[in-house]
C-alpha cells in the first residue's frame, strides 16, 4: 500500500466474474478486448467456486456474471447457486441470447437475484443490425417479457451511440412496456472494440443534448412510476474525467475468463503484470499485488492530478483511457480539461463528426479457430 | 404522519441481508447495496407484510426497553423507507 493512503482499504465489494469472452453477438461497442485470446484457458468450475469462496469471506457482496455471455458456460447454473449459497447478490449480464423460459426458471431455482438485458436498439432493424445477428430483438423482447413474468427485478441496458441515440423515446417507450425496475441509457464507452470503433460510434453534442432533453421530459411525465432511467453521457464531453471504478482497486475485482485478477475489465492492455487466480488467492491478490497497489492513493499522480483540489473525487480519472490516448498510464485522464493531452479528446470529438474507413463487427475468435480446424480436416 | 394500522410490506426487490465485513444490515438490490444503521436494520427486519407501524414500534420496544422516542425514529424511517421503495402500503 502507497504511504500517503490512510483510508483503510476495503474489500473488493463487487466481484465481476467474466466467465467467457465468447459471444453470439458482434456489436462493434463491445468493450472486450480485441484480442479475445483462444477461449482454451478459461477457468473450470472448481476454480470459479474457489474464487467465489474466498471473495465472498473477504466481504465481497455483489457478484456480477459477464462475458462475452456467461449463459454459454454450461455450468452458469452451478456457479450461480455456489454464489447465492455464500451470500452473494447474484447478477446475471446478458445479451439474452440463449435464455429460454425454462433456463431463466432453472437459474432463478438456483437462486440467481437479477438478470441484467443489453439491447442495441428500440426496433429490430436497428438492433439487428448493431448485434449483428438476426432475430436478436424478437429474442430480447421474449425473454425479457419472461424474466419479469418471473419475479426478477430486471434491469435494461440501452448502449447508445450515433446509430441509435436518436431512438431514445423510442427506448423509453419499450422499457416501460417490457416493465424495467431500471434503464441504463450508457453512451458507448470507448474501450476494445469501442475504441476500435469510436469515431463511428460517439454521438455528437447536438446529439446528446437533444437525447438529455428528451430523457427529462419523458421523466417528468413518469410521476414517480415505472423505470427509473439512468442516462450515461460519454466522458469525452466533459471536462473532468469519471472517477474510474471508484478508485484503482478500492471497490472491483474482475476476472478475466483465463482467471487474470484485474482492477477492471479493460485493465490488461496496460503495461502491467497481472497476477492469476490460478497462483494466488484472491486476499493475497487484492492486498498485496504490485499491479493492484499501483495507483492506490496518490503518490503516483502527476500534475496537474498530484495538486488539483479534485483529486479525491475523481482520482485522476481512467488509467486505461490515459495509456489508450497518450501512450502513458500515468498521464493524467486526458478528458480534464486541465490535462496537457486534452486536446486529444477535443481532435477525437472532431474526427468522430467525419469518421473514415468501416466500422469493424466483434470478430468472435472461437469460430475463426473452428474454421481453421475444419480447414485442415478438409 | 402515515397511520399506526398501516400495514408496511417488504419490496421483494430488495434483499436485507446481515454483513459481517460491514458489521450491519445491508439492503441488496440489483449492482448496489445500501448500509442501514442499527436502528434502521432492526426496523426492516420487521417490516414482513404481517406487522403493523403499531406492532413494529412495540416489539422495538420489547427488544430495546430503554428505547426513547422510538415511535418517532420508526415512523421517520418508514416515510423514508417508502420514499426509497423500499417498502410499500397496499392501496
Amino acid at each position: 500500500m502507497n504511504s500517503d493512503n490512510d483510508k483503510k482499504l476495503g474489500p473488493p465489494l463487487w466481484l465481476l466474474a467474466e466467465l467467457t469472452y465468447d459471444c453470439p453477438l458482434h456489436c462493434p461497442y463491445c468493450s472486450n478486448p480485441t484480442d479475445l485470446g483462444d477461449f482454451s484457458d478459461e477457468l473450470t468450475t472448481e476454480q470459479w467456486c474457489k474464487v467465489l469462496t474466498e471473495a465472498r469471506a473477504m466481504g465481497a457482496v455483489q457478484l456480477g456474471f459477464s462475458g462475452g455471455e456467461p449463459l454459454l458456460r454450461k455450468d452458469l447454473d452451478q456457479l450461480v447457486k455456489h454464489g447465492r449459497d455464500l451470500g452473494f447478490y447474484t447478477n446475471l449480464i446478458t445479451s439474452g441470447i440463449g435464455l429460454t423460459e425454462k433456463r431463466i426458471a432453472k437459474l432463478k431455482q438456483a437462486g440467481l437475484d437479477h438478470i441484467q438485458i443489453s439491447f442495441q436498439g428500440a426496433d429490430p432493424e436497428i438492433n439487428d443490425a448493431i448485434a449483428g445477428r438476426g432475430k436478436a430483438f424478437e429474442q430480447k423482447f421474449k425473454m425479457a417479457k419472461s424474466v419479469k413474468a418471473q419475479g426478477y427485478p430486471m434491469v435494461l441496458n440501452f448502449v447508445l451511440s450515433k446509430q441509435n441515440i436518436d431512438q431514445i423515446e423510442a427506448v423509453m417507450e419499450l422499457s416501460c412496456q417490457l416493465k424495467a425496475d431500471y434503464v441504463e441509457l450508457a453512451t458507448a464507452q470507448y474501450y476494445g472494440w469501442a475504441y476500435t470503433n469510436r469515431d463511428h460510434l460517439l454521438p455528437s453534442q447536438e446529439q446528446l443534448v437533444e437525447a438529455e432533453r428528451q430523457v427529462n421530459q419523458f421523466r417528468d411525465r413518469q410521476q414517480g412510476k415505472g423505470p427509473q432511467f439512468i442516462f450515461v453521457t460519454p466522458d469525452y464531453y466533459e471536462t473532468r474525467p469519471k472517477a474510474c471504478m471508484n478508485g484503482w482497486a478500492s471497490t472491483f475485482l474482475t476476472i478475466a475468463p483465463d482467471g487474470s485478477a484485474l482492477p477492471c475489465h479493460s485493465a490488461k492492455m496496460l503495461p502491467l503484470k497481472f497476477p492469476n487466480v490460478k497462483d494466488k488467492s484472491v486476499n493475497d491478490i487484492w492486498l498485496q499485488d504490485f499491479s493492484f497497489n499501483r495507483f492506490r492513493g496518490d503518490s503516483w499522480m502527476p500534475q496537474p492530478c498530484q495538486s488539483c483540489d479534485e483529486k479525491e473525487k475523481d482520482f485522476g480519472g481512467c488509467r486505461c483511457q490515459a495509456f489508450m490516448m497518450t501512450g502513458d498510464m500515468d498521464k493524467t485522464d486526458p478528458v480534464c480539461s486541465k490535462s496537457p493531452d486534452h486536446h486529444l479528446i477535443t481532435k477525437a470529438i472532431a474526427q468522430a463528426l467525419n469518421p473514415q474507413g468501416k466500422i469493424v463487427q466483434r470478430v468472435n475468435q472461437r469460430k475463426i479457430v473452428e474454421a481453421d480446424i475444419a480447414r485442415i480436416k478438409l | 404522519m402515515s397511520n399506526q394500522t398501516d400495514i408496511p410490506h417488504f419490496n421483494p426487490m430488495f434483499r436485507l441481508q446481515w454483513e459481517q465485513a460491514q458489521d450491519c444490515y445491508v439492503l441488496l438490490f440489483p449492482e448496489g447495496m445500501v448500509k442501514l444503521n442499527g436502528a434502521a436494520g432492526e426496523i426492516m427486519k420487521l417490516v414482513n407484510g404481517k406487522n403493523s407501524i403499531e406492532k413494529i414500534t412495540e416489539l422495538l420496544l420489547k427488544q430495546f426497553p430503554d428505547g426513547q422516542g422510538i415511535n418517532d425514529d420508526v415512523n421517520e424511517f418508514l416515510i423514508v423507507a417508502a420514499e426509497k421503495k423500499w417498502l410499500y402500503y397496499e392501496q
